[in-house]
């Protein structure tokens, strides 16, 4: 079921100066969102992802278009009804966006508070949030006294605090070491197993999309210009942007520097062989080559797991008698997808 | 030394007035600098209730009035205090033109200090469903506290001085007692006295001041 829908969303704000035309920060975007999924946004600086999760959570005004959430168009919404809709989704951010003068508890209690809960029950939902995020000990501590990943988990549960079914996550991870960085997803990923609740990441990160996503969206100058499920966008990307994002993770096909340092290195030919769910896997391919007499090294790429399942591109260095080469690349290339490198 | 001794009473009585008249300068004149610094932080463009037009006038009226020295403030008031009824001399008018020009002052001291607490903050208030007066007072002033209090201890001490000056139109005071038996009758012990007193007053003031800054912001 869709969850949040986007539909020809436009969103520009004035022109900086009086002769300029004004900024174009959604350029018409159209997005599904199913629930439960963990939908990622990914894009470059600039194209337009914090200003297309601040629309969805209504803390700016479309300039046109429409969104639904949970079936209800938020455009044509009073500022009243807006603040119900934002309880109902929670946001975590980039700087956590904590509450300094306020206690860990304090910082979670307060969407309960704006929502009108009860103080008991307020108290009650505040520890069941500390237990889950693991900071049960940290609640009188103030925000200044913890670590960014702390902080990081006493942000996600404040968002969590009025059970919302959506989480927006602006970079959440990127102000964070790797290894804290793990920490958070995983949190995430429990969020979205445990709870239920639809989280849309945004970031610049693709390893943040491979370890989390389900579906991914590529966002360049205000549109989106690639979307799909994660594991097809990272096997097989068609947009520029989208194949630079993925070669930030995936080994493709070499080139350039990586392409002659591996050149000089081995003299005979060499192919890259992407391995598919469709196709044929390794073993058929390196059982076809050595039956033809081929010597093969693997000298680039690999495999890859995303979501469960695997991909590969496996660059080899193939030696041996050149015709025989020549036939057994021939017979591989009617089978599997082969690229010639040299 | 014989005259100080002689003008204790008269001193301590003076002293009295002096914080009778920043303690009320300050409560109204801090009143009115809250208002004027909120106003001025909310209808900011870009802030919770941006409005040009209410924006930019209390700009204006901040920037004509702050400026101007306090002793050709005091009987550029004098005609508004007497259409308002405040007799235009004493301590009642003092107490009417400290405030005035303290809420000038220390409005752009709010709002300066409002504008420290970060965007994203009020955003994550916002994105909590909170209303734009409930980020304004649950929020953006806690959140700005240790600095606001530094800024009135800071205009605290500006009100000392505007005291002493006020002296002049008879507002009473240290001030005015330092001029009286100290200046005029040109016995300089008194006035160091005098002197001492404020510099003792003033130091008690930023102490604590300090004290409960950090306190406020645990650092
Ligand atoms: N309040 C604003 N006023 C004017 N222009 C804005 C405003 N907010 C964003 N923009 C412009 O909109 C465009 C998209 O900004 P946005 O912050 O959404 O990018 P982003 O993808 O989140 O980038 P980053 O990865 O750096 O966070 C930018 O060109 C930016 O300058
Ligand atoms: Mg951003």
């Amino acid at each position: 079921m869709t969850i949040v829908s986007l539909r020809d969303v436009r969103k520009s704000y004035p022109a900086p100066r009086r002769s300029a035309d004004p900024v174009a920060a959604i350029d018409g975007v159209d997005l599904d969102v199913d629930e439960g999924d963990i939908f990622g946004i990914i894009g470059y600086s600039g194209a337009g992802k914090s200003t297309l999760v601040r629309l969805i959570n209504a803390l700016e005004p479309v300039t046109s278009g429409s969104i639904t959430v949970h079936g209800t168009d938020i455009t044509t919404l009073s500022e009243k009804d807006l603040r119900g809709v934002r309880s109902g989704i929670g946001m975590i951010f980039q700087q956590f966006n904590l509450f300094n003068a306020k206690t860990v508890r304090g910082n979670i209690d307060y969407p309960l508070l704006v929502a009108g809960v009860a103080k008991a029950e307020r108290a009650t939902r505040v520890a069941e949030l500390l237990d889950f995020v693991g900071l049960s000990d940290k609640g009188d501590n103030y925000p200044d006294q913890l670590s960014g990943g702390q902080k990081q988990r006493v942000g996600i549960a404040r968002a969590l605090a009025t059970s919302p079914r959506i989480l927006l996550a602006d970079e959440a991870t990127s102000a964070l070491d790797p290894e804290t960085t793990q920490d958070v997803l995983g949190l995430l990923r429990r969020v979205n197993r445990e709870l239920g609740i639809t989280i849309i990441v945004i970031t610049h990160e693709m390893e943040v999309i491979q370890s989390l996503a389900t579906r991914v969206a590529v966002m360049e100058k205000g549109r989106v210009v690639e979307l799909g499920d994660t594991f097809d966008v990272f096997s097989e990307p068609h947009e520029r942007a989208t194949k630079r994002f993925v070669s930030t993770v995936v080994k493709g096909v070499p080139q350039g520097e990586e392409l002659e340092v591996l050149a000089a290195r081995h003299p005979g030919r060499i192919v890259t062989v992407a391995i598919r769910e469709d196709g044929i896997g390794q073993a058929e391919v390196f059982r076809t080559l050595a039956a033809a007499g081929v010597a093969v090294e693997l000298i680039y790429g690999g495999v890859h797991d995303i979501q469960g399942r695997t991909f590969g591109n496996l660059t080899l260095a193939l030696g041996g008698e050149p015709a025989a080469v020549a036939a057994a690349v021939a017979e591989l290339s009617a089978r599997v997808s082969i690229t010639e490198v040299k | 030394m014989d005259d100080l001794i002689r003008l204790t009473p008269l001193f301590w009585e003076a002293f009295g007035q002096t914080l009778q008249l920043v303690w009320l300068s300050l409560l109204f004149g801090g009143l009115g600098g809250l208002v004027l610094g909120g106003l001025l932080y909310a209808t900011r463009p870009g802030s919770l209730y941006p409005n040009a037009f209410v924006y930019g006038l209390v700009n204006v009226i901040v920037n004509i009035f702050r400026p101007i020295p306090f002793l050709i403030f005091l009987p550029a008031v004098q005609p508004l205090a007497r259409s308002l009824g405040i007799v235009a001399i004493g301590t009642g008018f003092a107490i009417f033109a400290i405030s005035l020009a303290a809420s000038f002052a220390i409005g752009r001291l709010v709002e300066q200090n409002l504008l420290t607490v970060s965007p994203g903050v009020i955003e994550a208030s916002r994105a909590a469903g909170a209303s734009r007066l409930r980020t304004m007072f649950q929020i953006v002033i806690p959140e700005a506290l240790g600095p606001l209090i530094l800024g009135f201890t800071f205009a605290f001490v500006a009100l000392v001085d505007m005291s002493a000056v006020a002296g002049y139109i008879g507002g009473g005071g240290t001030g005015n007692f330092a001029i009286q038996y100290g200046m005029r009758q040109f016995n300089p012990v008194v006035t160091w006295a005098a002197v001492f007193v404020i510099i003792v007053l003033v130091q008690l003031v930023q102490f604590f001041g300090n004290w409960l800054a950090r306190k406020v912001m645990r650092r």
